[in-house]
């Protein structure tokens, strides 16, 4: 089997759109929440989200391909710009080799809405336009990064709710580590237009502290009351650590092990057994014992029951074992189907900057997280290894161990 | 609507959707060369006539279409009645 190592990563985020800026973000425990005016007058109960750059691709892709990409393409556009130079993956050397992709992603509302409203009402199959059949499929994302970089290995999408990007990094270690990839760009991308989140916003899974929006996510807190919706996209170049040294790329971490599982149970409220089972999988999958791992970057979006049964399940794996314990969240909202990707990259920002990120806005546990150990501050600290869950709608669990390198 | 009204205001859609500079739209022009459309991009060429002047053009129809003389003279005949 082959070690599989992290060479590259980039980012579009709430809370930067370089790894720099992102890493002080995290530091400092900056929150990219705010309140939209445009919301609240549309009609969401919470007019909370997650404030995010708009990027601008004139510079790199013509008119006639961007007519193809939705916004959550041109976000992990340029997220893939900065990990695959990051990476050293020049265009000469992607021709000429088999680079895979396996993106996240799991929906594309506003793309798909926008288009057909124009069939609709013009009653014409053409008013349409071109891009709108490239833009409304799941795997827009996937297609379009894999023409514009000319990637020729696996060209496969991950559409696993919120854990979609976990997944497709998962997806990416297990076939490099087979031998049947060398090299594999990974990732998640989430639209972040309030058309992608209203059905969702209709079950009244969100946050209304609408007067204090930077407090308004927070996982774990004995207060928390839903989440935020974010978005953004984050890239990972995956591949052989063999490769890697062969190619002379920046060897950043390697992924250790992955666990998967599903609950099989409810559609939409998780269960403490499903995530345990992802979290037992992947420690037994790494050859890993609890006590290596220094840091868990937990899925918790800031739901009562999702923090809870999480919360739950960490302490059935970990016992008495004080590892520390954040959710990112707390300061992005939840990026859904790029949370799994952005997820490591914090935390693998946070591990070569010795520190792990406060969970803002935790200030009282409940009786179910106060058994894990969550931490509401910066801290400085020192670690070689980290574990981070993704949960997502229908049960969908993964699990992700990576370790520091170089 | 005159026909300078019409090409004054096609012009300025084509280069804003096209990005292309207004100046090189000129009568005799080639739509697809100047636009640098192709079987694809010709759709949205397509969908722009139909938002902005509810003309039609159906694809028989779009290989008679070579300069921007030839798409004005298409859209000024086929206008719905005012």
């Amino acid at each position: 089997m082959r070690r599989v190592v992290i060479t590259g990563m980039g980012i579009w985020s709430c809370l930067g759109t370089t790894l720099d800026e992102v890493c002080r973000s995290l530091y400092t425990g900056k929150s990219g929440i705010v309140f939209s005016p445009e919301r609240k007058d549309a009609g969401f109960r919470s007019a909370l989200c997650a404030q995010i750059a708009k990027p601008d691709l004139k510079p790199f892709v013509s008119r006639n391909l961007r007519q193809f990409m939705p916004e959550e393409a041109q976000y992990a556009y340029m997220a893939t710009r900065a990990a695959l130079e990051q990476a050293r993956l020049e265009p000469d050397y992607i021709e000429q080799h088999e680079i895979g992709i396996i993106y996240g992603n799991d929906s594309v509302s506003e793309a798909t809405m926008t288009g057909l409203d124009k069939f609709r009402e013009f009653h014409d199959t053409a008013a349409c336009g071109s891009g709108t059949i490239f833009q409304s499929m799941n795997s827009t994302v996937t297609m379009n990064l894999a023409c514009l970089f000319k990637l020729k290995g696996i060209n496969l999408t991950a559409s696993a709710a919120c854990a979609s990007g976990s997944q497709s990094v998962g997806l990416a270690y297990l076939l490099i580590r087979n031998g049947l990839q060398d090299c594999i760009v990974c990732g998640g991308a989430q639209e972040a237009n309030m058309y992608g989140v209203a059905a969702f916003d209709g079950i009244q899974s969100f946050s209304i502290r609408e007067d204090e929006p930077a407090k308004a996510s927070r996982p774990f807190d004995k207060n928390r009351d839903g989440l935020v919706p974010g978005g953004g996209a984050a890239t990972l170049i995956v591949e052989s650590y063999e490769h890697a040294v062969k190619r002379g790329a920046p060897i950043l971490a390697e992924v250790v092990s992955w666990g998967f599982s599903g609950n099989g149970a409810h559609i939409s409220t998780p269960n403490v057994e499903g995530p345990a089972r992802s979290l037992e999988l992947c420690l037994k999958n790494g050859n890993v014992s609890p006590d290596e791992i220094g840091y868990i970057n937990a899925h918790a979006t800031s739901t009562r029951i999702g923090d809870s049964r999480e919360a739950l399940a960490i302490a059935q794996v970990f016992g008495e074992l004080p590892v520390p314990v954040t959710s990112t969240k707390s300061q992005t909202g939840h990026e859904m189907w790029m949370a799994g990707a952005s997820e490591l990259i914090y935390s693998i920002l946070m591990m070569k900057n010795d520190f792990i990120a406060g969970n803002i806005n935790f200030e009282h546990p409940d009786e179910d997280t106060a058994r894990i150990h969550v931490l509401p501050e910066t801290r400085p600290i020192h670690f070689d290894m980290f574990l981070s869950n993704s949960f997502g709608f229908g049960g969908t669990n993964s699990t992700l161990i990576v370790r520091n390198e170089g | 609507m005159t026909r300078e009204e019409i090409i004054e205001k096609v012009n300025t859609l084509l280069a804003e959707e096209f990005e292309v500079e207004a100046s090189t739209l000129t009568p005799d022009a080639n739509v697809k060369e100047t636009l640098s459309l192709d079987s694809l991009s010709l759709v949205d060429l397509v969908a722009l006539i139909q938002q902005t002047y509810q003309v039609k053009i159906p694809v028989s129809d779009l290989r008679q279409i070579q300069t921007f003389t030839d798409l004005y003279d298409y859209i000024e005949s086929h206008l719905p009645a005012a």
